[in-house]
Parts: C-alpha cells; structure tokens; sequence
C-alpha cells in the first residue's frame, strides 16, 4: 500500500472573502492611477518601491509572522488570498515577494534575534528586497555541488566565488545564499553548506546582469571577491544546510504563482471570444477552466493543511509539478483557440503582445524554484520507489 | 488507501473487502459474487444510503454517501450500487418513496430526453444507462410542457437493449412507449436535467478517482516487484517519472470529485459556482483517466494488458465512467459557454469563489 495523497476539499473562511475585497478595491486604485497596466505582464515596471511601501502599509506583508517583528499573525490562507489577487491582476509585486514568501520565514526561524529584529520589519514595510543565492555556474538542480567558498577569519568569513540566474540581485539589499564552509564527507555528500545572510552593499559583491529570452533583465551573476560577512549572518547550523533547505519546500512550491504566471492569456482569449463563442472555443475554454479550477482547490487544499500545521510536502511537489506544466503549455492551447478569434476584435492587439510574452515566458515555468524533474523525484521518494 | 471517516464508508469497505476482492471477481467466469455482494449492500441500507427512513432509505448524509462511492472507486466495484443509490436520491427530490431492490436512472445522458405525455404516460429513448437490465425500476427525469417531473417506472414495463461499456458492465438503450409510471410528481422548482446529470457526474468523478488510486497503487507495487535489466523497475528514473505524473492525475482527480461532492453536499442553492465544481470534476476526472491508465499499464507492461489481471478492472472501469451522465468534452462545450457569457472579468471571480 502506498502513502495515501490527502487533498482535503478546504474552504477560504469567511474573514478572507473580506480581505480579498479590500486587496482588489487596493489594486483597482492603483490602477486607476497608473502604478501598473493590468493587462502588460512584459511591463518595464516590475520594480514598484512606491507600491511596494504601500502593500507593507496595508498589512500584507509578513501577514502570518509574530507581530514583535512586524508581522500581523493572520492565517496562511488570508496571505493566499492577497498573493493570489495581486497574481491575477499582474500587481508588480517583484520587489517584496521573494522576502516575504521565503526569506523572511528563513530569518525568523534561523537568524539571531538582532538581525530578525532589524531585517523582519524592514520586510513588513515593503523597503528591502531579497534574492536567492542557491545556483552557481557548475551546480544548479544539484544543489550539493555548489563551490563558493567561506573561508573562516577574524569575526567573520571570507566570501569567494560565483553565484547564477540570481532573480532580482540587481535591485536586492540582502540575499540568502548557501556556501560551502567544508568539504563533504564521505557518508554525506550533502555536508559542508552553510546558509548566510548577505548584505548587498558589502564591499567585494559584483552583480552582472544577464538577458532572457524575453528580453527581460531579470536574473543575474553574482560574483565574490573576499566579501566579508560577519559571524552574526550565518544562519543555523555551520556545515549543516542540508537540513534547513528543505523544509520551507511546501510553501513555496504550492502557492497560486505556481499555476497563475500566464493566466492573463486566458481571460484575454475569454474577452476575444466574445459572450457566444462557437463550439470549438467553448470547449478549449471550458477544459481550460476546469483544469485551473483543480489546480486551485489542489493549491488551497495544501494551503489548508499547512495552516493546520501537517507537513504536505509530496503533495506539494505534485501541486508545482502539474501547476506549472500546466501553466507553460496554457500560451499554446490559448494560441490554438486565439487562431479563429476575429482578428478585429478590440483587445486583437493586446491578447497577440501577451501571447508573445506569455510563449517566451513558459520555458522557465518548470525550471525555477525546482526543476519538474527533481520535483518527480521527490514525488517518487514519497511513493516508495527509491 | 484513504482512510475511512465515517462508519457508512467503513462498512463499504469491509463488505468490498469480504466480497468483492478484485483477483476473486476476475477468476469468476460465472459471476457468482454478484448476488452475495448485492445482498450484503442491501442489508447495509447502502443502496438507499440518500433516502430519508421514511421513505424506505437509511437516511445517510450526502458526505457520507459520496465517501461510499470512493470507496466503490477504488474496489472497482461493477453493481448496480451509484446507480441505485442516485436513482433514490433523484426520487427523494420529489418525495417519492424508494421500492426495494436494483434501481437505474434515466435519461444517463444530457442529449436524450423523456417525455412526459398530456395522458400521463412517458415516452422516450435513453441510450448508455448503466446496469438497466438488472434494474427492477427506473427513476426516470420526464419534461413536459410544465417542465421537469420525476417518475418511478417499472423496468418490466420497458424495452431494454441489453449493451456493455468499454469494461463489460451493462449499459443499455432503455424506450418508454407511452409507459404508465407507478407514481409520478413535478420536481422542485429548479430542478432540470443538468442538475441530475451534474450530480450523476459528481458521482462517476468519484468512482473515476477512486479507481486512479487504485491503479497507483497496485501500479507502484508492480515496479516495487518485478525485476528487469537485474534491477527493481522501480528504480528507473524514466519509471520513477512516470508512476509521478500518475500520482499527479490520481491527485487532480481527488481534488476535484472530493471538491465537488463537498460543494454539494454544503451547497444551499445550484449556482454558477456549483456548476463550475461539478462540470470540473467531470471534466478534469475523465482526463485523469485517460491519462492514468495509459500510465498505469505502461508500468504493467504486458501482464497487465491481459485478461487474467486485475488491472483491467480500474483502468477500464474509470474509461468507462467517462462517458455516463455527459463526457468531458460535453461539459467543456458548456463550462465554456457559461464562462464567457459571464464574461471575462468575471472569470476570476468565479474560480476564487471558495
């Protein structure tokens, strides 16, 4: 008999829908005023400060952490609510999310409590933003392989090496990063790794901006030359990252952005149809839907079981895996349907430009965050089969 | 296997368990395990689990019912039981008391309709109706120009084709010449076709998903076992991967049958939003079941295409179910449609409903 997957049918208690009224009432207003096009995913905007603030303002950052550290101790599915809003209207949510989904958490659990007193609230008000140092040149799905060394000196370490497809280090005042601090053992390959903290601005970090295909600038190398971080920015355990690394998996591997990066497609091709569409795009539309629809109960299902403090970390897994297999190939069933769509229907235009950006956009869907490959495998180890 | 939350569900299980043992049925050429089986569930009140005491049932809750038809799933159970079991509930929504024994539904599909005669008589032809050649009666959903009513008619008084679906189970073309129902009633404001169609759907979803589980299982076990290339197949990555996407389908097609079947057991009014959970299910099952038995018996390889395993009996059966109460593709046409006559911004709206 194998691991029975539980997806309970959770439902969004009633303080949510509340919540997601004023999120949208937020983000009509600062459409209205034009801090972002709804519309325009391939925005030159993603880096909002001035929004970011504002969102802090509201309460919607650091919703679930302690409010000692300006958090708001609000449940997991009312800050699923605001990340899936500000999702679905494309909100440039580029400068917060990252600290607010994983680095945060990452601090509160690890940091000494000096730093989560500085850093946590910065995070709640919207100021700083985070990057993720996990890949290097020679080591991406392969985690354990990474090279970058810290080198122990007086009060601190000495940082030397490369860091790659860093998302937002060029705009990042902190960035948690693992280095190796010793060689692995024989019995534990996956020894040695050390999780720190590191400030941006420190003397010796050099941030090279690399090209997607999209035409974006998003991701980056990181190089380091003797960069000093002092002892108080290693976080947990010295030689013991292996440990940390996976158990905040579940959080962000079955958000809504695991299944919502290129929805705006589908509304658009909704708008391009039109109230009477004829049997074909009426049956794309309906599987589209459905299967969206699943992949929301599967997300808020394990949502669910988070907040009530269970560990779904296989079911997470398979929530990013469909999630995001799903949302790279809904460009292409949209371009399928959007071939018999009147070409002099208004929004033409702007379902072709998002369809553009959207196809060029989905390759990277099943690599970040944990290849479909590696996310198969933990599915498989969950299953009994290695 | 999930676990059982209820005592109704727990005694499904247990009499599946004693009675209907999958590797049993499949070496029985005679079928001598349906009359035992059958005579436990009725015994059990599962049957008429949605039917109030008074009338003849064993008043169960909806929950309680649809976590029976889970378990049907995954004991790929072939009995008149989700057929019987619908056919109660649809007489209860008219308050028409439940007769004992085998019970079927008709019309099975969205586009036959049965007519409800000015003299009181019904006539009409409902194709694909499952297990109606054991059924004793028929709840059957008649228009008339006053609209819907629900009637309860004796099978005798039918013509019954007998046919089978893609697992052999019974599935039959029912006529009604000018039939004389034993008793007949208007149904609640509301209520149509769809509505017993999307339930009918709903409860093929959990029987489909059911079954997914089943094929994980027995399909993990499998690679667990057999040996090739002097190792586990298991322990191939391109086996590994395969047997995860299977999971991936097993849990997109719990998640949306045990989402539907909670919408509408909680559900105080079939709206939009009710529509879209349970043409979902429907929808998102049947592609799960294609896509899963594929999966499934590629991991089997050869033993699994023949008759004399037990594999067949899920993968079959959940291939089947796609086509009763409307297909996947017959609620994409009308899911779609809904979505876009509410429009494009009103698409998020009703996803993020619940």
């Amino acid at each position: 008999m194998t691991a029975a997957l539980r997806f309970d049918p959770i439902r969004l208690p009633p303080e949510c829908e509340k919540l997601r009224k004023e999120v949208r009432a937020f983000l009509a207003d600062e459409i209205a005023t034009g801090t972002f096009d709804p519309h325009k995913p391939n925005r030159e905007d993603a880096d909002a400060p001035e929004f970011s603030r504002r969102v802090g303002e509201r309460g919607w950052l650091g919703m679930t952490w302690p409010k000692k550290y300006g958090g708001h101790e609000r449940s997991f599915l009312e800050r699923y609510v605001v990340t899936e809003e500000m999702r679905v209207a494309n909100a440039p949510t580029r400068r917060f999310f990252v600290a607010d989904r994983q680095s945060g958490p990452v601090l509160l659990k690890y940091a000494p409590e000096n730093i989560k007193m500085d850093i946590l609230p910065r995070i709640c008000r919207g100021e700083v933003c985070f990057a993720i140092g996990m890949s290097e040149p020679n080591s991406g799905s392969d985690l354990f392989a990474a090279k970058t060394k810290a080198t122990k000196t007086e009060g601190g370490w000495l940082i030397n090496g490369t860091k790659i497809w860093t998302s937002s280090a060029h705009i990042a005042d902190y960035m948690i990063a693992i280095f190796r601090t010793s060689p692995p053992t024989r019995e534990n390959r996956r020894h040695g790794l050390t999780q720190f903290l590191v400030d941006m601005k420190t003397p010796g970090i050099k941030v090279n901006p690399i090209g997607q295909i999209t035409g974006q600038f998003e991701f980056n190398e990181v190089v380091f030359t003797d960069a000093f971080m002092p002892d108080d920015h290693v976080l947990g355990e010295i030689d013991g990252a292996w440990k940390q690394a996976t158990s905040e998996l579940a959080y962000e591997r079955s958000g809504p952005e695991r299944f919502l990066e290129t929805y705006y497609v589908l509304t658009e091709l909704v708008r391009a149809v039109g109230s009477k569409p004829d049997t074909r795009s009426a049956e794309g539309i309906g599987r589209l839907v459905a299967q969206l629809h699943t992949m929301r109960r599967m997300s808020v299902s394990v949502a669910g079981m988070l907040q009530a403090g269970k560990e779904p970390v296989v079911e997470a897994s398979i929530v990013k895996d469909i999630g995001t297999v799903w949302e790279q190939q809904l460009p292409h069933r949209v371009r399928e349907l959007a071939a018999f769509v009147d070409a002099d229907a208004s929004n033409h235009e702007t379902l072709e430009n998002q369809l553009s950006f959207a196809i060029k956009t989905a390759p990277k869907l099943t690599i970040q965050g944990g290849t479909t490959e590696v996310l198969r495998g933990i599915i498989a180890r969950g299953l009994g089969l290695r | 296997m999930a676990e059982s939350d209820n005592i109704v569900a727990e005694t499904a299980e247990k009499i599946f368990a004693d009675l209907a043992d999958a590797q049993t049925i499949n070496s029985d050429k005679e079928g001598k395990w349906k009359a035992p089986l059958w005579q436990a569930l009725s015994d059990a009140g599962l049957p008429l689990s949605w039917v109030a005491e008074e009338y003849g049932g064993s008043g169960a809750s909806m929950a309680e019912g649809f976590s029976v038809l889970s378990a049907a799933g995954r004991f790929g159970i072939a009995a008149p039981l989700a057929e019987t079991m619908l056919a109660g509930w649809l007489l209860a929504q008219a308050r028409i008391a439940s007769p004992e024994g085998a019970m079927t539904v008709a019309p099975a599909s969205p586009r036959d309709r049965i007519a409800l005669n000015p003299d009181g008589t019904l006539s009409g032809r409902a194709r694909g109706v499952p297990f109606a050649k054991s059924a004793k009666h028929l709840a059957v959903l008649t228009q008339g120009p006053a609209g819907s009513s629900i009637a309860l008619v004796d099978a005798a008084a039918c013509r019954i084709e007998a046919g089978v679906n893609l697992a052999g189970d019974s599935s039959d073309i029912v006529t009604l010449n000018n039939v004389q129902p034993l008793a007949s009633q208007p149904a609640p404001k509301g209520f149509d076709q769809a509505r017993l169609m999307l339930m009918g759907g709903v409860m093929r979803s959990l029987q489909i998903a059911g079954s997914l589980e089943s094929m994980l299982d027995i399909s993990v076990r499998y690679s667990n076992e057999r040996v090739a290339f002097e190792k586990k197949i298991s322990k191939f990555q391109a086996v590994q991967h395969n047997l995860a996407r299977l999971a991936g389908e097993s849990a997109a097609a719990l998640a949306a049958a045990t989402s539907a079947a909670d919408a509408i057991a909680n559900g105080k009014s079939f709206n939009d939003e009710l529509f879209l959970e349970a043409a979902s299910a429907k929808i998102r099952c049947s592609e799960a079941a294609e896509k899963g038995a594929a999966i499934a018996h590629q991991v089997h390889g050869a033993i699994g295409f023949t008759i004399e395993h037990i594999l067949h009996r899920y993968t079959l059966r959940a291939l089947a179910w796609r086509d009763d109460f409307g297909s996947e593709s017959y609620w994409a046409v009308e899911l779609g449609k809904l979505v876009a006559a509410r429009g494009a911004d009103e698409l998020w709206p009703l996803v993020a409903s619940r």
